[in-house]
């Protein structure tokens, strides 16, 4: 659905982002501000939530409602939210410090209990607005402030841990891809329960190009390992590369011309069984090679919120629609006159 | 032994006695039988006249070990009777309890009546021939043979212990019976020997007219935060994580989905708070409950709640401190980390409840400041107050406020939205998600007054740390004067706030009895204080604050009244007993 530049416009709340001049999450903004409209769904049925850190600004630009919680928790009161109210779409905007460090108890619980709630991840690999510590998925020897003798951290895998964490719906996309960023948003939206979004996103000031091997017109179609359903997964400018599976379960890149396509591994994201996309999230540990993106899992099974409603039903039927005077007087009671 | 106390205090208000009970437990789940640490304890105090504690000093100890002997005889009151389960006064049992010879046999127990009573043989005996009834369970039901001798004794009704044996083991024939033969063997025990001279007669208490039942503190918390929801019209939301003795509430209110209520066992103290504030931006009664080491956890999510200025009830149940402290043991320290417990300046209401059956009105209280000021509110309670019962007279549900969420709906002011306009009490208006026209943002980063947009201005920032206070301060207006309790035109007032209320009310009853003057007064609203404070203060030439902390409340009262008032703690995880309070409100006269 194409939409009309002055619809796009009043999803803009009209304050004036802050990021630093050149930060991807203004690429991601005006992707964002440009989707939203086409899910017809109605402005004021919209909420984001964000954490602390740049990513945390984001609420504060879309003109639908939302809040600017405190470090680490915004999924834990947007699951709140979600649960609470099931009529809305519940959007969480977060950093890899906000969800994979301080946070990271919230991610994993909110993933497993499946609730309806998006969880964009701009992974960005570094704390931007403590001005340049390294993150939970930073590289191992990465000098910052924190670390001027070099990161003893390994870092995250943040696909896995998801994966891992028993998440229905995991994918991963770049802030400067326009087109691939909206299809996975796209994926992400129709998802029913929580949807795991990592957005690679390109921090200018203080760890600048960490996602070039992806983004650079020069060695984008050499690294980007495009996921799609049901298809042979492939890549290269000719398709010339693709993956195997080996053995023992793990991935492998290979020349196509050197095994055939028909033993390239046919990407499924509908399979119940995570194994395929664990694998594919170890495909590549940082992305400074050949990476995939894309949907890497989307599987359905029971949504928190709407079961807690179905439960209340369940109640309801069980023991009446509760009457107050009733409770009040239950179990054992006596007269005095 | 829990189960047992239950039972007798079930009894016991069905009969029409007023009645206070402290359970006292310790935190393991099965602490090994026999050891000192291991030994379960149920006090109930009950009377033909309205009381208002356990009592300091039992007139009778059920001992079923050496170790529960030794762990409360110095409770038992002069002369008081002692019925001890003879079986298990064995050698091993006597070492285990540190006993160097059965204090049965040597003159340790002469100033009290002792009565032996094989309570294992003779339960072993009554449940004789009960098909596929172990030994081991059959011996278990001991507990149930001492329920029916006390009941005897008391003249308690018979058949709503056995009417509940019957319901509660109907899954198990052989355990049924056996406890009810074990029940009746007590009974009967009591009647037919004449071991025991006395037979109590306790008639009921006089009372006012209505409908009474015995509640819990805990289940009238719950039931008031299902009032609550009825009475605003506000689904409730209740998220919390395991921890004693909050955990109740939890399980409580999930028992009562067919109320709309939901609850969410979360992952940990910090997200409860943040669930439950996530549902009160959705437009539902956001409520959380923890003990002390979950209030820490939530401070930063409180202090969230203060910058949103949304409705949201933090129940503490407060217990002894610091960090893990005495899980299940009573204490009131926590009045200060409530009061000031966050960073910056976050002022927010504070509310105390004072009795078991009092937490219903104190939890609908909390609810409607939360709702009616848009602020986080803290509602303590304490492990007393949330373990122990009384009866209730069951009030009206047409009684009970009405608390009014007004939401804002209204789109069409000309002069667009403003998130942080305020109304004359200062209350912002709560919008819910869905409202077309009124989207807008929030978050913890100040606010620029009126519109709630992210503002570093200086002065602005002055001014909304002042209008948050303000609004807090202005509640005072809004809430009941506090009340002197003072017959006699004394010198001296005794303040309380919280569980200390019966004990204060039991002690200067008793002075009073003696021709002493004493005032009391109790506070149920900690923060702001009523408005009349100071001229109550000001009015009496001592001031004496017994509190079960260091002093908190004192130092409040010091530093916001300029008055030279009393404190008097008592930190060692119980209530106070009414003859300590006694002796220091003599010492003062």
């Amino acid at each position: 659905m194409a939409v009309a530049a002055k619809d796009r416009k009043a999803w803009a709340s009209g304050e004036e982002p802050r990021w630093c001049p050149g930060c991807g999450d203004y690429a991601i903004l005006a992707a964002i501000e440009s989707f939203l409209p086409e899910l017809g769904v109605p402005r004021e049925k919209f909420v984001f939530v964000s954490g602390i850190g740049c990513s945390g600004r984001f609420v504060y630009y879309v003109n639908t409602y939302g809040v600017h919680a405190i470090h680490g928790r915004a999924l834990a009161l947007a699951s709140g939210l979600a649960v609470a109210r099931p009529d809305l779409s519940v959007w969480v905007v977060t950093g890899d410090g906000d969800s994979l460090s301080i946070g990271g108890n919230h991610l994993i619980h909110a993933l497993r209990r499946n609730v309806p709630v998006k969880v964009l991840l701009f992974n960005n690999q570094i704390y931007g607005l403590t001005k340049g510590q390294y993150s939970p998925t930073s590289e191992e020897g990465k000098i910052t402030k924190s670390t001027p003798f070099g990161a003893l951290d390994h870092p995250f895998n943040p696909l896995a841990l998801a994966l891992g964490a028993e998440a229905s719906f995991v994918a991963r996309t770049l802030d400067v891809d326009r087109a691939h960023l909206t299809g996975v948003l796209r994926a992400a939206a129709a998802h029913r329960g929580t949807a795991f979004v990592e957005i690679y996103q390109n921090c200018n000031v203080f760890n600048d190009g960490a996602f070039d091997t992806l983004t650079d017109k020069q060695t984008r179609a050499l690294n980007q390992i495009r996921l799609e359903h049901d298809r042979p997964i492939r890549f290269g400018p000719e398709g010339e590369r693709g993956v195997v599976q080996r053995g023992d379960g793990s991935m492998e890149i290979v020349n196509v011309a050197d095994v055939g396509e028909d033993a390239l591994v046919v990407h499924d994201a509908h399979h119940h069984d995570p194994s395929l996309a664990f694998a594919l999230a170890h495909l590549s540990e940082r992305p400074t090679g050949p990476t995939p993106i894309g949907v890497f899992r989307s599987v359905e099974r029971q949504v928190y919120g709407q079961a807690l409603d179905d439960q209340l039903a369940v109640a309801r039927a069980r023991l009446g629609v509760g009457d107050l005077a009733s409770l009040l007087g239950s179990g054992h009671t006596w007269a005095v006159a | 032994m829990q189960l047992t106390g239950d039972r007798f205090t079930s009894a016991t208000g069905l009969f029409g006695n007023d009645l206070v009970t402290l359970p006292d437990f310790p935190a393991e789940i099965r602490a090994p039988r026999g050891t000192l640490h291991g030994v379960s304890a149920f006090q109930i105090q009950f009377a033909s006249r309205d009381i208002l504690t356990p009592g300091d000093e039992p007139s009778v100890l059920v001992a079923m070990n050496p170790a529960a002997l030794k762990t409360n005889i110095g409770l038992l009151e002069a002369g008081g009777a002692v019925i001890v389960n003879d079986d298990e006064f064995n050698a091993r049992n006597l070492e285990r309890a540190g006993y160097a010879t059965s204090p049965l046999d040597d003159d340790s127990l002469a100033g009290y009546r002792v009565f032996r009573v094989p309570m294992q043989t003779l339960t072993l005996r009554a449940t004789e021939g009960i098909a596929g009834l172990s030994k081991r369970e059959a011996e278990r039901a001991k507990n149930f043979f001492a329920l029916g001798l006390v009941s005897w004794m008391y003249g308690r009704p018979v058949e709503v212990t056995e009417q509940w044996i019957a319901e509660k083991f109907a899954g198990k024939a052989e355990i049924r019976d056996a406890n009810l033969a074990a029940f009746r063997a007590g009974w009967n025990f009591g009647e037919t020997t004449e071991v025991f001279a006395v037979r109590y007669e306790v008639k009921p208490a006089p009372a006012a007219p209505g409908v009474y039942r015995n509640i819990s503190g805990a289940a009238a918390l719950a039931w008031g935060l299902i009032a609550a929801s009825v009475r605003s019209g506000l689904p409730l939301f209740y998220a919390s994580y395991p921890i004693t003795p909050a955990s109740e509430i939890l399980h409580e209110l999930s028992r009562h989905k067919n109320f709309d209520v939901r609850t969410f066992q979360a992952e940990d103290e910090i997200a409860a708070a943040n669930l439950a504030l996530g549902a009160a931006f959705g437009g539902h009664l956001g409520a959380t409950g923890t003990s002390g080491p979950g209030m820490d956890l939530k401070a930063e999510t409180i202090g969230l709640a203060v910058m949103l200025e949304l409705p949201l009830v933090i129940v503490d149940v407060q217990r002894a401190g610091p960090s893990t402290g005495l899980p299940t043991k009573n204490e009131a320290s926590d009045l200060m980390m409530a009061l000031y417990g966050r960073h910056g300046e976050a002022p927010l209401p504070v509310v105390a409840a004072y009795a078991p059956a009092q937490c219903f009105d104190a939890a609908i209280e909390a609810v409607r400041i939360a709702v009616t000021y848009r602020t986080p509110v803290i509602l303590l309670s304490d492990t007393f107050l949330g373990n122990s019962s009384e009866p209730w007279l069951i009030p009206a549900v047409d009684d009970l406020p009405v608390i009014d969420p007004a939401f804002t709906t209204d789109a069409s002011s000309s002069d667009g939205f403003l998130p942080y306009s305020r109304d004359e009490r200062l209350a912002r208006p709560w919008v819910v998600p869905g409202t077309p026209g009124l989207e807008h943002r929030i978050g913890g980063l100040e606010k620029q007054d009126g519109t709630g947009a992210v503002s570093y201005d200086p002065g602005n920032h002055e001014r909304m740390t002042a209008l948050r206070a303000g609004k807090v301060a202005g509640i005072a207006r809004d809430i009941p004067p506090l009340e002197v309790d003072d017959p006699d035109g004394a010198d001296l007032l005794v303040l309380g706030w919280g569980s200390t209320y019966g004990a204060i009310r039991a002690a200067a009853r008793r002075v009073r009895s003696r021709a002493g003057a004493v005032a009391t007064a109790h506070f149920t609203h900690l923060s702001p204080l009523p408005e009349n404070t100071g001229d109550v203060l000001a009015s009496y030439e001592r001031v004496l604050v017994p509190e079960l902390n260091s002093g908190q409340l004192v130092r409040v009262l010091r530093a916001e009244y300029l008055v030279a008032a009393e404190g008097y703690s008592k930190m060692q995880g119980v209530p106070f007993g009414f003859a300590e309070l006694e002796r220091e409100i003599e010492r003062r006269l």
